[in-house]
């Protein structure tokens, strides 16, 4: 692990742009689809629409969505923001389906109950649905996580984001520390992520001391 | 968008699919690495979660491996096993691909078959039981049947990263569709890798459409055609849909 020692300013720079580079995705994805997700909730031509759309954009490969995105956006290839933009959009597509099954989950008669006692619309969504749901969109909000910052390294085949930099130079140097030095920082990194996750919902969600896991094991972009 | 114009007008020129550096004998190799990749782990994870379904034993094990599997990198650890198979002398050749993009699919199978099984209603599987059949017999002709939705999910969430992580693949001089996205990102033609893009795009959503229509025709008959109506039912609604959804407590 000499390497790793001699090269520290490099790798930590990478750690520290995969960082932001992963976090602006899942925190814009999530504040994202708070609202749409709960349009979804209410209205099944909504719900209809808004899941096709993104199921379909989550079918694209990652590298495939990096490369067409530069086309539609205007922006150069080699711009972080096609990686952040194809990123949220997979965020999106995985917290959306999340954030249905998470206002769905709060009991009808609790929200009638709330009604009836005179709260308005938008007082019921912030103090009794939001909160209720909260277990739930924390949940679905750790898959995305950890699915975002490891989804991330593809970048590196476009010169673009991270830490998958190691990959591709750790190849191109046939040198295999490199390469496990990548992938031990983005576990590392997804797992500081996670943990983050968790105390920020111990700190949130105080009665929910713990968060129930994932209910769908099957569903999360974790291939490219 | 004269990218897009030139990579359409490529694609749909019908000398583009000739030859052996043309569309159809990359679509060709791509569909062929993913098929075998995936009945690989299948024939591994699928036996696997239906046993752990049925027996409920390693359920935590299920949970933790789909968890791990959500955070390791694919393309660090295909990168990792090519070149580990280069210094094993394996140069660059296929198994050290499939090796990976099999580890990759046993994930989402297992947790599949294991969520389809676990998924059966428990009275179900005790009428069956209280019927004599076998465990063998419950597993195949009753758990199976009915865990087929859900293990159709499975398939096609992990034919979906199969797909995606074997255009990946083609970075390390690999065939397959992936080739058009990388040779043009090498030589910064931008067209060649839209070309690939645009190709790859496509032959996921076709693949994940027809395994969503798969996954519509395995759902079991009479499971399609909902709960029996029973002449009693209009009576006690809730004995009818407590048999058949959820377990009734009060005999």
């Amino acid at each position: 692990m000499n390497w790793l020692w001699n090269n520290r300013d490099l790798v930590l720079g990478l750690l520290a742009e995969h960082a932001w580079l992963s976090a602006i995705p899942v925190l814009v994805g999530f504040a994202v689809s708070l609202p749409l997700g709960w349009i979804a909730s209410r209205s099944r031509i909504a719900r209809g629409i808004l899941l096709t759309v993104f199921n379909v954009l989550y079918t694209i490969p990652a590298l495939a969505l990096f490369l067409v995105l530069p086309g539609i956006l205007g922006t150069r290839i080699l711009d972080d923001l096609n990686v952040i933009v194809a990123l949220t959009i997979y965020a999106m597509a995985m917290m959306l389906r999340g954030a249905v099954d998470a206002f769905g989950s709060v009991s009808g008669d609790v929200l009638m109950s709330a009604t009836s006692q005179g709260y308005s619309a938008l007082a019921r969504f912030w103090t009794v649905q939001l909160p209720l749901a909260g277990p739930v969109l924390l949940a679905n909000l750790r898959v995305v996580s950890v699915s975002t910052v490891s989804l991330l390294s593809v970048a590196a085949l476009i010169g673009s984001g991270g830490l998958g930099y190691l990959f591709t130079d750790g190849y191109a140097r046939a040198f295999v520390d490199e390469i496990v030095v990548g992938i031990v920082f983005i576990v590392l990194l997804a797992l500081v992520f996670d943990a983050i996750l968790v105390l920020a919902g111990r700190a949130l969600l105080p009665w929910n001391r713990r968060a129930p896991l994932p209910r769908r094991l099957i569903d999360a972009k974790s291939g490219a | 968008m004269r990218f897009f114009l030139d990579a359409l007008a490529f694609i749909f020129d019908p000398a583009s699919w000739a030859g052996a550096a043309g569309i159809g004998e990359r679509l060709a190799q791509h569909l062929a690495i993913t098929g075998l990749s995936v009945v690989l782990a299948a024939v591994i994870a699928v036996p696997l979660g239906l046993l752990i379904g049925h027996t409920g034993r390693g359920r935590a094990a299920v949970i933790g491996i789909t968890g791990a599997a959500r955070a390791l990198p694919t393309f660090g650890v295909l990168t990792l096993f090519v070149l580990i198979g280069l210094n094993l002398g394996f140069g660059l050749s296929l198994p050290p691909v499939i090796v990976v993009l099999v580890v990759l699919a046993i994930p989402p199978l297992l947790a599949g078959s294991y969520a389809g099984v676990e998924s059966v209603d428990r009275l179900t599987v005790d009428a069956a039981r209280g019927q004599g059949m076998t465990e063998w017999q419950i597993l195949t002709r009753v758990e199976l049947p009915l865990a087929l939705p859900l293990l159709a999910g499975g398939l096609r969430s992990a034919t979906l990263q199969v797909v995606a992580t074997a255009t990946i693949a083609a970075y390390f001089a690999q065939g397959g569709l992936g080739r058009y996205l990388i040779e043009g990102l090498r030589t910064q033609d931008y067209t060649r890798a839209v070309i690939g893009a645009l190709l790859v795009a496509a032959l996921a959503l076709v693949l994940d459409g027809a395994l969503a229509v798969v996954q519509r025709l395995v759902v079991p008959r009479g499971v399609s055609r909902g709960p029996e109506r029973s002449t009693r039912s209009t009576r006690r609604p809730s004995r009818t849909h407590g048999a058949i959804r959820t377990p009734v407590t009060e005999g």
